[in-house]
């Protein structure tokens, strides 16, 4: 294992900038997520790393080698793709052994043998070694072919949306498979997705793209505590965070170049309405008693451990977390107040960030 | 719009019986939801109402009247399927108006009922627009409109986001409950998605095997579980299902975990001594340091609000917890456990039924 460093590495294709300037450190050890929606140059940043693009400008290194001009077979990667391509005749045995097994490396057959045996029970795959490919289910095969990237113990792993063709429910187990086998080698690995669960679960850091930039760099609770502009801050949260427009809550201290107010689910309180003489949710009349804002709930939406409250302010929604068992019910009249507001300017740019 | 009333409906295609003994009641202006795994003959169901599919045996009932033996064209219900086919010749406008066209309808009036059609789902723009050029959500929206057009009794829609992106559908779920909300059409609705069928649903009907499984507001089968099969199915994570071996006698007020003694409901039916599962939600476990139940943590998932904490127990049963992301848990931690008592249910491991307690005479009270 060893640390691989992107220094200022950009890349374009025709009039798109994919890639620009990126600085990333990836260190020994470290599970790195990049994060970011279609098109925000996730992908092309791990082929870069793997040299399967070569960048226009800046240094590819690994360890204390430059790597920018090394071919791919040189590099030491191993790629993990969104499609597991298994050999469909081979067994899962052969499956995962063909790369040791390679006229480049010519491993001994006892050490192919135990390097292989080793990764199966690292996967839960043991007692599938015999089965052919083909016999597996959707889970089963995507942890052959992470282990095909396993058994050669490269430098860095790179994976690309490696459990997006997977059902929910396997997803959530693959999850914290590949943490923990993350951790018990110690490996490093460049992980990119664009589903925030993911990239909250199980990264060490994670590194968010938009549009070729890295926008913010970080620990999961640092990017969901602190993010530094709008595009970060509806990248995580499930619901999304809740944007409202300032003048919502006119009473309400917030810097003076704020235009949008950001508010986590979590964080409004809510509570019945005891302004009932009052015209409510119109344009004029939304401010309630200490710099709240009155609306009305549209919708409750169940979710078992927690309901999801849809409240109207005039022509905003806001979304709240409340107890499944809740008293408070469609066509109530409620006052929202905002715990920990996020302010932004004009630009979508935080502000007042401590 | 109209109540839908399926009894005792039975398909069999061959040796294979898809649906088994059927019978529920859709009320009007239900947003009701078909929900379970594949195979489980939720879709058999749904292509039964449409008329699609001839049940072996039993009645279908749509506003009183039996359809039964109906074709799909004379009931006057609406189909969505997942692969929204549009005719790909025609602008948005004209695949909208088809089946209206079809019918023969005035001119004017199927140029108002387009316009209305589209208005509510915010597609006025795109009524000139060629369907090729359409984003998969604008191109659902288009579906959804071909069916809202003719005002039918009844909406079916068949996994009509499942060819969509996750955040896509997430989007989407809102508008279509919206949408419902606005139309208060009675609406069935087919999904494998467990939270699609949670945030959209009044009411779902859990299949399994051909046979409905619990039948309920979505809140009712997420807190009653009426078997093992639903705890696991509704929930993410789903129910923990911790397995032991005890007796349960009506009045008891708590169980044995090896050594441990875990307070639950007091039961209102026994069994004799037998595998039995308790189960709990994620959000009902609580990690504290002197409870005689260990366990050590396997791992953590920060997700902002919460986290996930998997645990294995003594026993060698993983749990997962659901807990404030505030709590400090490491891979390798020791610690307790223990249950909000009040939320716990209990399972009989051979049948899978849920075992009567105080737990189901809260849903009485509401």
């Amino acid at each position: 294992m060893a640390e691989v460093v992107l220094d200022g590495v950009s890349k374009r294709f025709g009039h798109t900038q994919a890639v620009a300037e990126l600085r990333l450190r990836v260190a020994d050890g470290e599970f790195l997520v990049l994060l970011g929606p279609t098109g925000a140059g996730k992908t092309t940043t791990l082929r870069l790393v793997a040299g399967l693009e070569a960048p226009d400008a800046g240094r590819v290194r690994m360890g204390d080698r430059d790597i920018t001009a090394e071919p791919p077979s040189a590099r030491d990667v191993a790629f993990v793709f969104q499609q597991y391509s298994l050999y469909p005749h081979l067994s899962v045995f052969d499956n995962l052994s063909l790369q040791l097994r390679s006229p480049a490396r010519r491993l001994p057959e006892d050490q192919v043998r135990t390097r292989v045996v080793e990764i199966a029970r690292l996967l839960h795959l043991e007692e599938k070694l015999d089965n052919r490919a083909t016999e597996l289910s959707g889970g089963q095969m995507q942890r052959v072919a992470i282990g095909r990237a396993l058994v050669r113990r490269p430098s860095i792993y790179l994976m690309d949306e490696p459990l997006s063709s997977l059902d929910a429910k396997l997803r959530a187990e693959m999850r914290v498979e590949l943490k923990r086998i993350q951790r018990e080698l110690g490996a490093t690995i460049l992980y990119v997705t664009h589903d925030q669960t993911e990239a909250m679960t199980m990264a060490s850091r994670i590194g968010v793209l938009e549009q070729g930039h890295l926008v913010q760099l970080g620990s999961p609770r640092e990017i969901y505590e602190d993010p530094v502009n709008i595009h970060v801050a509806t990248r995580l949260g499930s619901p999304s965070v809740n944007l409202v427009p300032r003048g919502l809550f006119p009473s309400l201290q917030a810097p003076e170049t704020t235009v949008t107010i950001g508010v986590r689910t979590e964080h409004v309180r809510i509570r019945k309405s005891t302004t009932w003489d009052r015209a409510v949710g119109t344009k004029e009349e939304t401010e309630g008693p200490n710099g709240s804002a009155v609306g009305r709930i549209r919708w409750v939406e169940h979710l078992g451990s927690q309901s999801h409250l849809h409240v109207t302010i005039a022509n905003t929604e806001v979304v709240t977390l409340a107890d499944p068992h809740s008293a408070l019910a469609v066509g109530d009249e409620v006052e929202i107040e905002m715990l920990a507001p996020l302010f932004f300017d004009a630009r979508g740019d935080r502000v007042g960030r401590s | 719009m109209a109540e839908i009333r399926v009894e005792n409906l039975h398909k069999a295609f061959a040796q294979f019986v898809a649906v088994r003994d059927s019978s529920f009641t859709v009320r009007d202006g239900d947003f009701f939801c078909l929900l379970g795994p594949s195979g489980c003959g939720k879709t058999t169901t749904l292509r039964m109402i449409a008329g699609l599919e001839l049940p072996t045996s039993g009645r279908i009932l749509l506003g009183g009247e039996d359809v039964t033996f109906k074709q799909a064209s004379q009931r006057d219900i609406a189909f969505v399927f997942q692969l929204f086919a549009l005719y790909p010749h025609m602008n948005v406008r004209a695949n909208i108006s088809y089946p209206l066209r079809c019918q023969g309808t005035p001119r004017d009036e199927v140029a108002r009922r387009v316009e209305e059609t589209a208005k509510i789902l915010r597609i006025t723009h795109l009524l000139d627009r060629s369907v090729s050029g359409l984003s998969s959500g604008d191109r659902q929206r288009v579906a959804l409109g071909r069916a809202i057009v003719r005002e039918p009794l009844a909406f079916m829609l068949d996994e009509p986001l499942g060819a969509l992106d996750a955040e896509f559908r997430e989007l989407m779920c809102g508008e279509l409950r919206a949408l419902h909300d606005r139309l208060k059409a009675t609406t069935v609705y087919v999904t494998h998605d467990q939270l699609e069928a949670m945030s959209m649903a009044d009411t779902i009907a859990l299949m399994n095997n051909g046979v409905v499984e619990q039948l309920g507001p979505p809140q009712e089968i997420y807190d009653r579980p009426a078997s093992m099969f639903a705890a696991d199915f509704i929930g993410s994570p789903p129910m923990n299902l911790i397995p032991f071996r005890g007796r349960v006698a009506p009045g008891d007020k708590s169980v044995r975990l090896g050594e441990a003694a875990v307070a639950v409901p007091e039961a209102r039916e026994g069994t004799e001594e037998t595998e039995l599962a308790l189960g709990a939600r994620p959000e009902h476990v609580r990690l504290t340091l002197d409870s005689p139940l260990r366990a050590s943590v396997l791992d953590t998932e920060y997700l902002g609000t919460t986290q996930i904490v998997t645990l294995t127990t003594a026993q060698g049963t993983t749990l997962k917890a659901r807990v404030a992301s505030g709590i400090a848990a490491r891979p390798g931690d020791q610690i307790g456990l223990a249950f909000r008592t009040e939320k716990l249910s209990l399972f009989h491991k051979a049948s899978g039924r849920a075992l009567r307690s105080a737990l189901h005479e809260e849903a009485a009270r509401g």
